[in-house]
C-alpha cells in the first residue's frame, strides 16, 4: 500500500469520535500550557503519562501529541503579549511579535502567527507522513553500531553543540546517563547503584526526573527571583484579522519558515529553536521592508512561528521512525509509548499500522482543531495570564506531585522528587541546560544496549563501531559538532552559539 | 531571566568548585560501585559494569573542566537568589512527603499548595490552606473517583467519598 492509503485509513482512525475527543482535549491542554509562562509541553506530558495508565494507547498518545502541537501554538501568544516566551522555541517571535502588540497591531501579530502555524504544521505533517515510510527502510538495513553512532549525534547536539558551554551542556548529559544506570541491567539482569533500596531496583523514572527538573526546579528558580517588575499583558486593539497587505507579506515567510525548520526538526539538532533563528535571520535578509525589523515587522513573525510549527513535526521523523528522541518533549513521548509497551520505530510501522498513522492523520486534524481554538477563542486564552504567580505555581506544583503521588505514592519516589527538584533549581540558578539530562536519562540505557550488541556481534572488536560507512559518517558528524563548536567558542564565536541555545522543550 | 550583577573580581569560582568536588563524588562512586560489579565481559568484552566505569571517568573529567574554569576565568555574576521563597517551597514539599501517609492527599497537598503560594508572596495561611485543601479534594475526586488514579486517602477523603 502507498502512503496515501495508509494515511486515510489513519484518518479514517483518527476520525473516530473517541479519538477527536482526546485530541480536542491534547490541543486545548497544549495551548493551554503554551500560553501559561512557566509550564511547556514537556512538562505536560510528563505530568499526564501517569493519569493516563489505564485509558487507551492510540487516544492516549494522539492527546500527548496534540498537546505538542497546541504547546507549539500557545506559545506564540505569550511572546507577542507580554514578551515572555511562554516556551523556549517562541523567543524570536517575541523579538518582532510584541513590538507588533506594542503598535497596536497584536491583533494581526497573532493571526499570522496561527495561521502560519497552521500552514506549517499541515505541510510538515505531511512530509512526516511521506518522509516517514523511507526513513523506515533506511532503518532497516541499520544495526545496533548505526544505532549507536545516531545516539552518540544526538548526545553531542542535545547538550554540546549549542549553548553558551559545552562543559555545561555535557555535565546535565552525563547526570542523566549516571542517572540512567540506576536500577537493573537490562542486558544481564545485574542491580546497579541500587545500595539494596528495593525502590531504587527500578531506576529512575522519567516522568519523575522531568516532572522534577522542569516543573519543581523551575517554580523554585522563579520564587527565588523574588518579585519583579512584570511586563504588563497589552490589550488587544482592534480585529485580529489580518489586511490584504498583511497578507502578501506573511505567505511567503510562512512557507519559508516551513522548508528551514522541517529539515532542523527531523536531523537530530536539537530542539525547535535553531530552525525559528535562522528563519528570522533569513526573513531579515530577505525582506523589502528592512526598516521594520525591530520596530514589529510581521514577517519576523510569521517565519519564525511557521518554522516552530514545522519542526515540532520534524521531531516526529526520527521519534517515530527510529525510536530517536531529538528534544526534551520527544523524550518524554518517548516513554509515553513505552509506558504502554511500544517502541517507536521501524517495526512500530509493521506492527501497529493503524496506531502510527491514526497518531500522523490526527496530527491533521489536529492542526485544524487548533486553528479554530486559537483565532476566534484568542481573548478566552489571553485571560489565562491573568492567573497571579503565587495560585499558579502553587497548582504546578500540586499537579508535578499528583502525577507521582499517582504513580507511586511512595516516600522514596517523592523524595527523589523533591532532590531532583532541588538539582534542577540549582542547575537552573548557574546556567546549566535542563535537557540533556532528561535525554540521557532516556537514551543512555538505549545506547548502552546498542553499544553492547554490537560489541557482543563483533566479540569485541572496537573497531566494529566505525567499520560501515554510515556508522563512521554519523559518529565523525557527531565529533565534528562537539569540536567545531568549541573551536568557535575559543576564538570568540561563542555568542552566536549562545543564542541558539536549545533551553527547555 | 533577569541577571543580578553582583559585584565580581576575578576571584576562582567557589560554585564551580563545589560543583567540581561534586562531580569528582559522583565519578568516584560509578568507579567503585563499576569494580564492585562483577563484570564476565562475555561475548562483548564488556558487561554491566563498562558503563559506570566509563561515565564515571567521563564525570572526572568533567569535574577537572570545572576546576580549570573555576581557576582560569573565576566567576560568572549569577542572578542572587533570595532562598526564603526556596525554603517555603521545599518545606511545602517536605511536608506533603512525611504526611501524604497519615493525613491523606488532600491535607498534605494543601498544604503544599498552601506553602508554594507563601513562596510567591501570598503569605495568608487562613486563606491559601482551605483554597489549597479544596483544590487538592476536587483533584482527588476526578482522578481517584473517575480516572481509577490509586491516591493516598486519609479521614478527609474517608469521610467525603466513602472507604
Amino acid at each position: 500500500m502507498s502512503t496515501f492509503d495508509f494515511l486515510l485509513q489513519g484518518l479514517a482512525v483518527a476520525s473516530d469520535p473517541m479519538i477527536l475527543l482526546y485530541a480536542l482535549i491534547g490541543v486545548t491542554l497544549g495551548t493551554a500550557v503554551g500560553v501559561l509562562p512557566g509550564i511547556g509541553p514537556a512538562l505536560t506530558v510528563a505530568l499526564l503519562l501517569p493519569v493516563t495508565y489505564g485509558l487507551d494507547p492510540a487516544g492516549s498518545l494522539i492527546m500527548f501529541a496534540g498537546i505538542y502541537y497546541g504547546g507549539m501554538y500557545g506559545g506564540s501568544t505569550t511572546s507577542i503579549l507580554l514578551n515572555t516566551p511562554g516556551e523556549s522555541a517562541s523567543i524570536v517571535t517575541a523579538l518582532e511579535g510584541n513590538k507588533m502588540a506594542r503598535a497596536g497591531r497584536g491583533g494581526p501579530a497573532l493571526a499570522t502567527a496561527a495561521i502560519g502555524s497552521f500552514v506549517a504544521g499541515l505541510i510538515a505533517t505531511l512530509a512526516l507522513a511521506f518522509l516517514a515510510p523511507y526513513v523506515v527502510k533506511l532503518a532497516l538495513v541499520f544495526g545496533p553500531r548505526e544505532y549507536f553512532a545516531l545516539m552518540m549525534l544526538a548526545f553531542v547536539t542535545v547538550s554540546a553543540a549549542f549553548g553558551d558551554s559545552a562543559m555545561k551542556g555535557l555535565t546535565s548529559l552525563f547526570i542523566g546517563l549516571a542517572l540512567a544506570l540506576v536500577g537493573i541491567d537490562q542486558l544481564t539482569g545485574q542491580a546497579r547503584l541500587s545500595f539494596g533500596v528495593p525502590e531504587l531496583l527500578d531506576g529512575v523514572e522519567v516522568t519523575t526526573l522531568a516532572v522534577a527538573l522542569f516543573a519543581i526546579g523551575e517554580a523554585l528558580f522563579v520564587a527565588s527571583q523574588g518579585q519583579r517588575a512584570e511586563d504588563g499583558i497589552i490589550a488587544i486593539k482592534g480585529s485580529v484579522w489580518m489586511t490584504r497587505a498583511d497578507w502578501a507579506r506573511s505567505w511567503k515567510p510562512w512557507l519559508r519558515g516551513t522548508v528551514i525548520g522541517f529539515p532542523i526538526g527531523a536531523m537530530p539538532a536539537g530542539g525547535a529553536e535553531i530552525g525559528t533563528l535562522l528563519s528570522y535571520a533569513a526573513e531579515k535578509r530577505l525582506t523589502k521592508h528592512p526598516e521594520e525589523f525591530g520596530h514589529g515587522a510581521i514577517e519576523g513573525v510569521a517565519g519564525p512561528e511557521a518554522a516552530n510549527n514545522a519542526s515540532a513535526a520534524g521531531t516526529l521523523v526520527p521519534l517515530l521512525t527510529l525510536g530517536l528522541p531529538t528534544s526534551a518533549t520527544a523524550a518524554i513521548l518517548l516513554a509515553g509509548f513505552q509506558q504502554f509497551g511500544l517502541q517507536p520505530g521501524p517495526l512500530l510501522f509493521a506492527t501497529s499500522p493503524q496506531l502510527v498513522w491514526g497518531l500522523i492523520a490526527s496530527l491533521l486534524i489536529a492542526n485544524v482543531m487548533l486553528l479554530v481554538l486559537n483565532l476566534p477563542l484568542i481573548r478566552l486564552w489571553v485571560s489565562l495570564l491573568m492567573i497571579p504567580r503565587p495560585w499558579l505555581y502553587a497548582g504546578i506544583l500540586l499537579f508535578a506531585t499528583l502525577g507521582t503521588i499517582g504513580m507511586n505514592p511512595s516516600p522514596v519516589e517523592l523524595s527523589m522528587l523533591l532532590v531532583f527538584g532541588i538539582l534542577g533549581f540549582l542547575m537552573r540558578l548557574y546556567g546549566y541546560p535542563i535537557a540533556p539530562a532528561v535525554v540521557g536519562l532516556i537514551l543512555g540505557p538505549m545506547a548502552e544496549q546498542q553499544l553492547r550488541r554490537a560489541l557482543a556481534i563483533s566479540q569485541g572488536d572496537w573497531s566494529t563501531l566505525v567499520s560501515t560507512p554510515v556508522a563512521a559518517g554519523i559518529l565523525l558528524a557527531a565529533t565534528l559538532a562537539l569540536v567545531v563548536p568549541w573551536i568557535m567558542r575559543l576564538r570568540g564565536k561563542g555568542a552566536v552559539l549562545a543564542q541558539l541555545a536549545a533551553d527547555e522543550d | 531571566m533577569i541577571r543580578v550583577l553582583t559585584a565580581t573580581k576575578r576571584r576562582p569560582d567557589g560554585a564551580a568548585l563545589t560543583i567540581a568536588v561534586a562531580l569528582a563524588l559522583l565519578g568516584g562512586l560509578l568507579v567503585w560501585q563499576a569494580a564492585v560489579i562483577p563484570d564476565k565481559g562475555g561475548y562483548a568484552g564488556i558487561g554491566s559494569g563498562a558503563l559506570p566505569r566509563f561515565i564515571g571517568i567521563g564525570l572526572f573529567a568533567l569535574s577537572a573542566a570545572h576546576l580549570w574554569t573555576a581557576v582560569k576565568t573565576g566567576a560568572d555574576p549569577i542572578a542572587r537568589p533570595h532562598m526564603g521563597p526556596v525554603v517555603w517551597i521545599v518545606g511545602g514539599l517536605l511536608l506533603q512527603i512525611l504526611l501524604l501517609r497519615s493525613a491523606g492527599f488532600s491535607i498534605a497537598s494543601g498544604l503544599l499548595f498552601a506553602l508554594t503560594a507563601a513562596g510567591f508572596g501570598r503569605r495568608r495561611l487562613l486563606v491559601t490552606v482551605p483554597v489549597g485543601v479544596g483544590l487538592a479534594l476536587a483533584i482527588y475526586g476526578v482522578f481517584d473517583q473517575l480516572l481509577k488514579l490509586k491516591l493516598p486517602a486519609g479521614l478527609l477523603e474517608t469521610l467525603i467519598f466513602g472507604g
